[in-house]
């Protein structure tokens, strides 16, 4: 069930679900229900084709309104992440300009993380890295961000779990367990999480973050699940570099895959064997 | 073999209420500073994104490293058939108790979320070594209690194969606890002062260092306490030998580890941090840890061993204060540990030199703020209270010959 | 003889309890069953009984599925909710849930239940921030305009 067929399918039943039928039934089965609240809501989602057009009421409005800027490839919203996928990025640091920021400053503004006004405690979950090499003063600059690693090491050191890989490779916290103990930060050879060291509010609706909890690059998942691209990458192909190109790493036929398999690239800290998913060019 | 007899606290000396108070004082005063935290973030403390462990962790640290070996003395006496150790085992084992609980209230009040130590408690990820150590530290109160029991249990202590049993099961379990204390830092592969199995050991001997002078601490105030020679002559003549190996042992396995990594060209720079330019770092190195802590300790004792070193310090004078610095060198190894090996930055391009707004590159800052403090101290004072307190209820100290003093 | 004796002392002392739990507990006159504003639209997603009571296990139902495997469908969401339930403070801004007024807070203060929710997630709907509610009105806003919208046609 795609997003577009899913919008003709409310825009239809819109006017009876409104009229209140189908929920109306979907609820009555339910309010005799004195069983276990999770096996009530699965039935709640199996058991009446009318629960289906009750989801299109409040929520389908949602997906409605998210549709226009969906498109038609992105996953279906009640499909599960699978392991076919491996999101990742290639950087290229030749095309990547000294000064420009464009990509922190869409990252911040996607996800809610405040200008760094103390770099010492503010969260950052990207930054422009200058790279100098000190016996002949050549140098480059390029975004650092969660390498989104196969092996991660904030993953295995963490005691909850919080910190996780979905099985598209994309590296998590889930902040609903993750208990603030910072191993994870101590074990990150990026310096690439960030603790949250204040009380938040207002956050951004696709990216809670909030005080006692570590945080980092979600690879802006919330855009990847409707199948967009992440902001620092759309920002930078805004500014006209095309420095940072997106994409599924094991999909041959994906731009990034290409490139990967066309080009020499590097990884940073490949010798620790964490297998990032973040290539960069041209370093 | 002689016939021990143990004795509840019940002399209610100026003394002991003294203590007892200012360890509740202590504690009440770190709970305050814990709701502060709590209440503002972290933001209240030294702590950042670059140093994310502090103070709470170094005296959390310090302490389960130090209640581990604090079981030495009941070790010696249950694996290592040594008798004369017998009548100290039981203070041992509840000492052992009290420090791992203090040292984990540190760890858990330290927490971003620690109304969450339920979640800690029920979901687990078992590649983690935190993971691990949960279970390595419940594991550790409930089996030395249980050690204690086997002790103390009238039917039980009558057959020694029980005491013995769990004597030998707690004597492998707490050697797995320090290792698994170690490897906390020992495997994490990013951080170059770390990321060495030979951390686990170090831990260890600093463990029999630590526990033991805490031990000898304890037992020295008691006799103050009671106004009984509980230690006789002979015993402090052991613990002073035994402080010597300890000191040197931990000595041995800090120079093993810094010369492996100055053999290392990649690790040159951190070891030149730690050893010559990390200012605060470097002072508490050298003169904390192995001055204070290890040199002196040792010095003093042999000295103080020696026949013409008598006539300057007695061996119980001695064995006070070399007790004492051990425990200040403890403090400072765990700072420059824990705070100075993430001061050192983290190199993500090795051999280059990196900027950013996020201090890429920078030795990190770090200065602890007044509220970890309180709450380091107050895990030092909930161990002593709970040991006070254990003291008091059950029979845990034996009878020493009177003495006025 | 000696039952009725328990009895009676048993009796005593659940009277003194409530006796004293009259000195606590608020006046129930003044404190009655908390009076919740009511959501945008006609209904919620499900029968509102049912989600009074199961609406935390759905939520975390959810919360698991959405974090660990990308699952976004919406029935569910606590963005949904609040979106629909967003209350409008005296300054015609949806409140967070600071205000005792968040539909949120409403019951959960009165059931004396911590929310831990909003310790991470926004407790308004996204731009309630800064606008004051009519998200018709603002033209940047496309997803609270487009489902303003939606419903202005579902009701009509």
């Amino acid at each position: 069930m795609s997003c577009s067929s899913f919008e003709e399918r409310s825009a239809k039943n819109g006017g009876g679900c409104g009229s209140g039928c189908g929920c109306a039934s979907g609820g009555a089965s339910l309010q005799s229900d004195e069983i276990a609240p999770i096996s009530a809501a699965r039935r709640f989602f199996l058991k009446s084709a009318s629960a289906f057009a009750t989801m299109a009421l409040a929520p389908g409005v949602t997906l409605m309104a998210y549709a226009e800027s969906t498109p038609a490839n992105a996953r279906p919203a009640d499909q599960k992440v699978s392991a076919k996928n491996r999101w990742g990025l290639l950087i290229d640091a030749g095309k990547c300009q000294d000064g420009c920021s464009s990509c922190v400053t869409a990252c911040s503004t996607e996800n809610g993380w405040a200008t760094p006004t103390r770099p010492e405690t503010d969260a950052q979950w990207i930054r422009k890295l200058t790279v100098r090499d000190p016996k002949n003063g050549s140098q480059f600059s390029l975004p650092m961000m969660c390498q989104h690693c196969a092996n991660p090491p904030c993953v295995d050191v963490c005691p909850t779990g919080a910190s996780f890989k979905r099985a598209d490779g994309i590296v998590l916290v889930d902040r609903h367990i993750c208990i603030g103990c910072r191993y994870c930060m101590m074990a990150c050879p990026y310096k690439a999480r960030s603790f949250v060291h204040e009380p938040l509010q207002d956050q951004k609706e696709y990216a809670p973050r909030g005080k006692g909890c570590v945080e980092s690059c979600t690879m802006c998942v919330h855009r990847v699940d409707s199948g967009r691209t992440p902001a620092c990458v759309e920002a930078c192909t805004k500014t006209g570099n095309n420095a940072m190109i997106f994409g599924d790493l094991n999909d041959p036929n994906s731009e990034i895959a290409k490139r990967v398999a066309t080009y020499r690239t590097t990884r940073i800290r490949d010798d620790l064997g964490t297998d990032p998913g973040v290539y960069y060019q041209n370093i | 073999m002689a016939h021990i007899t143990y004795q509840k606290l019940d002399d209610h000396s100026v003394l002991f209420w003294g203590l007892l108070a200012m360890h509740a004082a202590l504690i009440m005063v770190g709970l305050g500073a814990v709701l502060y935290m709590e209440h503002h973030g972290h933001i209240v403390t030294g702590m950042n994104n670059a140093v994310v462990w502090g103070t709470p962790h170094v005296f959390a640290v310090f302490l389960i490293v130090a209640a581990s070996g604090a079981l030495n003395v009941a070790s010696i006496s249950s694996v290592f058939n040594r008798l004369a150790y017998k009548p100290f085992a039981r203070l041992s084992g509840v000492l052992a108790i009290a420090l791992l609980a203090g040292g984990l209230a540190v760890l858990v009040l330290d927490l971003g979320r620690p109304e969450r130590l339920t979640v800690a408690m029920t979901t687990y990820n078992f590649k983690s070594i935190f993971s691990w150590n949960i279970y390595l530290y419940t594991g550790f109160l409930v089996i030395v209690a249980a050690y204690l029991f086997t002790m103390m249990d009238r039917g039980t202590a009558r057959n020694p194969a029980y005491t013995k049993a769990a004597g030998w099961f707690a004597f492998v379990w707490r050697l797995a606890l320090t290792t698994g204390t170690g490897s906390i830092f020992g495997f994490l592969v990013a951080r170059e002062a770390y990321d060495a199995a030979i951390m686990a050991p170090l831990f260890i001997a600093a463990s029999f260092l630590y526990g033991l002078a805490f031990t000898v601490l304890v037992l020295l105030t008691m006799c103050r306490e009671t106004r009984q020679r509980l230690l006789n002559d002979e015993m402090v003549s052991s613990f002073r030998g035994l402080l010597i190996i300890f000191a040197l042992a931990v000595l041995y396995f800090t120079i093993v580890q810094h010369l492996t990594n100055l053999y290392a060209a990649q690790h040159w720079d951190v070891e030149m941090f730690i050893l010559r330019d990390g200012g605060i770092y470097t002072k508490l190195f050298w003169l904390g840890h192995i001055v204070v802590g290890l040199v002196i300790p040792a010095g003093l004792l042999l000295l103080a061993g020696s026949n013409a070193g008598k006539a300057y310090i007695s061996e119980r004078r001695a064995l006070t204060v070399a007790s004492i610095l051990a425990l200040i060198g403890g403090l400072c190894f765990m700072y420059v540990t824990i705070i100075g090996g993430q001061a050192f930055p983290l190199k993500l391009f090795p051999g280059k030199e990196v900027s950013s707004s996020f201090l890429d590159g920078q030795i990190a800052n770090y200065a602890p703020s007044l509220p970890e403090v309180l709450l380091g101290i107050a895990g030092v004072s909930i161990a002593m209270l709970i040991t006070g307190v254990a003291l008091k209820v059950m029979p845990f100290l034996p009878k020493g010959e009177e003495y006025d003093g | 003889m000696r039952i009725a004796w328990h009895i009676g002392r048993v009796a005593a002392a659940w009277l003194l309890l409530a006796i004293l739990s009259l000195g606590v507990l608020p006046d129930p006159a003044s404190a009655g069953p908390p009076q919740v504003a009511k959501g945008r639209g006609d209904k919620c997603v499900a029968e509102t009984g049912w989600m009074r009571r199961n609406h935390m296990s759905v939520l975390k139902h959810q919360r698991d599925g959405t974090v660990h495997e990308g699952l976004r469908t919406s029935t569910f969401s606590l963005k949904g909710c609040v979106d629909c339930h967003a209350v409008k403070g005296d300054d015609g801004k949806a409140v967070t849930v600071a205000d005792p007024k968040h539909f949120c807070r409403t019951c959960h203060d009165y059931a004396a239940v911590k929310l831990d929710c909003f310790e991470c997630h926004a407790s308004r709907p996204e731009g309630a921030a800064t606008q004051s509610g009519a998200a018709d009105a603002d033209p940047h806003n496309g997803d609270v305009a487009a489902l303003s919208a939606y419903l202005k046609e579902v009701q009509r």
